[in-house]
């Protein structure tokens, strides 16, 4: 007798092992990149190398006559509309007569080989006129800018108004902050591989996080039917936010219909700076009113996000960063004015923390700053006035899930310290590691911390759904459950988390995920912490509907009513076990697709900024110990431990891996990730030079993982992937500034900030 | 591309006197950054990784021979204690995939502003063994071997044979800043080492001119404080002020620019800051040794 406990691991609360886990640490995982057709060719961008420019003319004479060369197009070759956006129709293909940033497509060429068709690509001839390049977004909107777009400098403007509005206070502080240019850095570059037909369409196999948005803005710029572009998601190596825009998606499905050959594109690194949108930096002005208790009266906000020359999801960023930017306190009065603007830098979009990562950084500074004016601590001044279920937002929303952050802000105080410095320590352990650069001299212990909530999932109205495709059948006289959906797979863990699903629900021990392609609905964008909650709640859906299903044709088959489903047995009202579902299945297969939504959301209001914006928020609390060389300015991060509430665990070992990984990658924002532009021109485009941590940078995290369920979400789970990413950051600068006395309202945090 | 792969010391110079645009290739770690960047197309690769004379490194004549073709890795496992500013250089460089790879004679070869050999050797009074088919070997100090930005003293005949080192006769230091805590490259670096026997100072600047250099100025300036006051011999511990005035020589000695790893003033900041602290380290070492 086999027990069901013991076969039915893997289901939800478990970490049963991700299938791709081993092939990625062993170095046999196919990434987009190891895409592969016998006749296929390769195609390259030429990009201009201005930031503004007219183009006068493109002469592909000399690269159309190289040999190996198959076809040079450019936006003349574009057979339907040429343009592409997330929210804004706004960036052409292929340049037309004017290119906004360096970097911007121009032309492609397809050869035989990727060198053949690079050197063909450096033979097109293009004549540009240099046009002034607006680089400050904080001139965006003078009267005398440089027009990026024909329409005007400003992408949105978010106002929330909310309370007295004219309040005053007792105390009040204010700063201004700034924070640089950050990459999402994703190891596996842009690529894909466009397969023609041979009857008018094509398939094409690509890294991305939202299949159905790509194949949208595929079919509109080749006017094709939905059905004539079939997408296939390939190996994906990181996302972030960066794939969210289309890269060499249409560039490649241009070239293989123009060829009728295979194609394949795949960047260099250095190309994959230029070929995918990048955070925005942005401009904050912040300013608190507080009781001499250090309780907030009021709050103002000015905040100023760079979008560069396309808008890409710059609208929603700006919606983040107004709703969300003052973080996750209890303010009475408020006074926000969120913009995005366009400029000719490099485009800016979506990146994990999404518009709440840049404000994170000025709230939780100035919270510092309230927290030693009033003489509260800093942990203590969070929790007093730190939001609570059942308060209202700054649009006026009721939070109405746990909101745990005074719980949350002191469970990381009241998790053990590292060991203070040693008298005789290992270099490796102080601040420049084996760069032997101190033996303890000058070497200042800080401790920050900083607490942040996210939204999760899409917003301001947006119909955000998830459709999945549950099939159960028997297979060799076992029950196995085939669930097919869109959603894309970058990395996080979704395929084990649809599996986990699926054993729940039905009972079952194989299940099969089907590649992800267009073949089912929307998964919707593998962003905004949203897979879990959304696709994991539509596999669910389709769970029970299989369920119901089967439950049906068991009542037929056996005449009876009232089943239910107990592991692979069909039971009776009574409890007793009327057959197994291998007999009531045979060789019928029970299949259902359902769409899911998530509750509404609403736009909010165009002058007060008040509306149900989100459909749920997620709570995160971080507290960094560095030690900082004061005299070099250079930081040994020696714990970054956190607390969050992920709602309900669905894979606590995925959970605490997206912590990590959140945690580090919002640590590199502080210290060292930045894309340094000037003059619209980007100056580091590569990993020597746009660094991010290393192992030896990151510390080893204790993570607190609290579960209070969201009784809105399925199974009550809260977004996990973007929250870590928010607070991080924030508590390595406030430790920082703890350790050097210095106010430091700039990320990265450079060494010659601390020094001179 | 021709791929020469000679098996001996003397084919490599022959291949190299019959082909002098023959790019060699040790590690391969600057080379196939640059070939795979399309920066270089030559029109042929010459790999002395077969070369078993390379590979090895002996004592001769007093001194250590370190041929060319030692790996990092080597540098640290089997040299700390004869070239302990060499081995904590290596101990900087890249991950342990490069310096599995990387050779110190493909960092001349290369000759980077920001070799993080360099500054030790420079301290040590390396000497750097070149040979050619033609006219046999000549010695060149490492301080006349850096000629231009990633331009040396070879000629086009020409391959580094080997580096030739004294062994210490007192600490030496190399300490490297980067803005991270591994594989970076050196915003700013420094070479220190304390010569008892002759009384003189050897010091190495990294990233901070056109070429790595030395501060001879301030090296002199420290051995002749050292003498004047009989530190030398009795290894009192240094007057106040001494190491951070050194520091400032040092710096005084570097021509930085601004770039996108950091700026000039930074650069010359931390140059002070490790010129002391590595002189302080040095000078307390040799006190302990006592
Ligand atoms: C990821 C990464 C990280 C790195 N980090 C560092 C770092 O931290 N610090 C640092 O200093 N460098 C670093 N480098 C650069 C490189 O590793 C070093 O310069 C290394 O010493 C080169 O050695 P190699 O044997 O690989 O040289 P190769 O690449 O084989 O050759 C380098 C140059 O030297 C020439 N050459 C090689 N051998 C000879 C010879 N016997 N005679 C004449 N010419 C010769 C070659 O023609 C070429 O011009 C890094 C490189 C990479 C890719």
């Amino acid at each position: 007798m086999t027990s069901t406990e013991t076969r039915n691991v893997g289901k939800i609360g478990d970490s049963p092992l991700r299938p791709d886990g081993t092939l990625k640490v062993t170095g046999e995982f196919a990434y987009s990149s190891d895409l592969w057709h016998d006749d296929m060719c390769w195609g390259v961008t030429l990009r201009s190398p201005h930031p503004h420019a007219r183009i006068h003319s493109i002469d592909v004479s000399a690269a159309l006559a190289t040999p190996g060369v198959y076809a040079v197009l450019t936006h003349a070759d574009v057979p339907g509309l040429n343009r592409v956006g997330l929210e804004h129709l706004d960036q052409p293909a292929l340049a037309e007569d004017v290119v906004r940033y360096q970097g911007e497509p121009v032309a492609l060429v397809a050869a035989d080989h990727p060198e053949t068709a690079r050197r063909a690509a450096k033979r097109i001839v293009v004549d540009y006129e240099e046009l002034p390049a607006l680089t400050d977004p904080r001139r965006a909107l003078d009267d005398d800018a440089p027009l990026v777009q024909p329409g005007g400098n400003l992408v949105r403007e978010l106002a929330i108004r909310r309370g007295d509005p004219a309040p005053t206070a007792p105390v009040v502080v204010a700063l201004d902050f700034e924070v640089g240019m950050q990459d999402q850095a994703f190891l596996g570059p842009e690529s894909g591989l466009a397969v023609p037909d041979g009857e008018g369409g094509l398939d094409l196999y690509v890294a991305t996080q939202w299949l159905h948005v790509d194949q949208q803005q595929v079919c509109r710029v080749l006017d094709l039917p939905p059905d004539r572009a079939r997408l296939h998601l390939a190996g994906v190596g990181g996302a972030f936010g960066g794939r969210e825009d289309l890269s060499m998606h249409v560039h490649a499905c241009l070239l293989a219909m123009h060829t009728g050959k295979p194609v394949k594109m795949s960047y260099s690194r250095e190309e994959s700076f230029f070929g995918h949108v990048h955070r925005h930096p942005a401009w904050l002005r912040y300013e608190f009113g507080a009781t001499e208790g250090g309780r907030l009266i009021y709050a103002k906000a000015d905040i100023l996000f760079d979008g560069g020359a396309y808008a890409s999801s710059t609208t929603a960023v700006v919606g983040n960063g107004g709703t969300l930017g003052l973080g996750p306190y209890d303010i009475p009065s408020v006074h926000v004015d969120a913009r995005g603007v366009y400029t000719n830098n490099p485009p800016c979009g979506a990146m994990r923390g999404f518009g709440c990562v840049q404000a994170a950084f000025a709230h939780e500074a100035l919270m510092d700053e309230l927290a030693e004016r009033v003489g509260v601590d800093p942990v203590e001044i969070r929790a007093l006035n730190g939001m609570r279920e059942g308060d209202r937002n700054i649009t006026g929303q009721l939070i109405d899930s746990a909101a745990p952050v005074a719980e949350l802000i002191r469970t990381v105080r009241d998790l053990p310290l590292p060991p203070p410095p040693d008298d005789r320590p290992d270099i490796r352990d102080l601040p420049g590691g084996a760069s032997n650069t101190t033996h303890g001299e000058g070497v200042v212990r800080g401790i920050g911390y900083a607490v942040t909530y996210k939204n999760v999932g899409f917003s301001e109205g947006f119909d955000d759904y998830s459709t999945a495709r549950v099939r159960l059948e028997i297979v060799g006289g076992e029950p196995v459950a085939t669930v097919h959906t869109a959603a894309a797979e970058v990395g996080q863990g979704l395929i084990t988390v649809e599996q986990q699903i699926c054993r729940t629900e039905l009972g079952v021990d194989r299940v099969v995920v089907h590649p992800k392609n267009t073949m089912v609905g929307s998964g919707g964008s593998t962003s905004a912490s949203r897979q879990t909650y959304v696709t994991g709640g539509a596999v669910k859906a389709a769970c029970e509907a299989v369920r119901e299903s089967v439950l049906a044709l068991s009542a037929r088959r056996l005449g009876v009513s009232g089943l239910r489903l107990d592991g692979d047995k069909i039971v009776s009202a009574s409890g007793e076990v009327l057959a197994v579902l291998a007999e009531v299945l045979a060789d019928e297969a029970v299949e259902e697709t359902v769409e899911w939504h998530h509750r509404p959301t609403y736009p909010v209001d165009p002058e007060t900024g008040q509306g149900d914006a989100h459909v749920q928020y997620a709570f995160s609390a971080h507290r960094a110990v560095v030690d900082v060389d004061v005299e070099l300015g250079l930081v040994k991060v020696v714990a970054l431990d956190t607390a969050q509430d992920v709602g309900r665990a669905i894979n606590p070992d995925a959970v605490v891996g997206q912590i990590q990984g959140g945690s580090a990658q919002g640590m590199g924002l502080a210290l060292m990730e930045e894309i340094v532009v000037t003059d619209g021109k980007v100056r580091n485009p590569s990993f020597t030079d746009y660094l991010i941590p290393t192992i030896l940078d990151m510390p080893p995290m204790q993570v607190k993982v609290l579960e209070y369920a969201d009784p809105h979400a399925p199974y009550g789970v809260r977004g996990v992937g973007e929250p870590p990413t928010i607070s991080s950051g924030p508590a390595v600068a406030a430790a920082i500034r703890a350790a050097t006395g210095k106010a430091l309202r700039r990320v990265p945090v450079r060494p010659e900030h601390i020094t001179l | 591309m021709d791929f020469l792969a000679p098996s001996t010391w003397a084919e490599a110079l022959a291949a190299k006197a019959e082909r002098p645009d023959a790019l060699p290739v040790a590690g391969g770690t600057d080379v196939m950054v640059e070939l795979n960047f399309d920066h270089r197309r030559p029109d042929a690769l010459l790999d002395l990784t077969r070369v078993p004379e390379l590979r090895e490194w002996a004592w001769d004549d007093g001194r250590i021979r370190l041929g060319a073709g030692v790996t990092y890795a080597r540098v640290i496992a089997e040299l700390g204690d004869r070239l302990p500013g060499l081995a904590m250089a290596a101990r900087t460089v890249g991950s342990p995939q490069i310096r599995n790879r990387g050779t110190v004679g493909g960092n001349l070869g290369a000759a980077s502003p920001a070799g993080d050999s360099h500054p030790a050797l420079l301290a040590a009074d390396a000497v750097v063994e070149i040979a050619s088919a033609a006219r046999g070997t000549r010695e060149v100090p490492v301080a006349e071997f850096f000629t231009g930005v990633k331009r040396n003293a070879l000629a086009p005949d020409e391959l580094i044979a080997a580096v030739l080192v004294a062994p210490p006769a007192g600490p030496q230091q190399f300490c490297k800043i980067g803005t991270r805590n591994a594989m970076v490259i050196a915003v700013s670096a420094f070479g220190f080492a304390l010569h008892p026997d002759r009384k003189e100072v050897g010091t190495g600047v990294g990233s901070a001119a056109p070429t790595p250099r030395r501060a001879d100025a301030a090296a002199a300036f420290l051995a002749g404080e050292l003498e004047a006051a009989g530190l030398w011999e009795s290894r009192a511990a240094l007057p106040d002020g001494l190491a951070a005035e050194f520091g400032r020589r040092v710096r005084d000695a570097a021509a930085p620019i601004d770039d996108v790893r950091g700026t000039a003033a930074y650069r010359l900041h931390t140059l002070s800051v490790m010129a002391r602290r590595a002189a302080t380290w040095a000078w307390d070492e040799h006190r302990r040794a006592a």
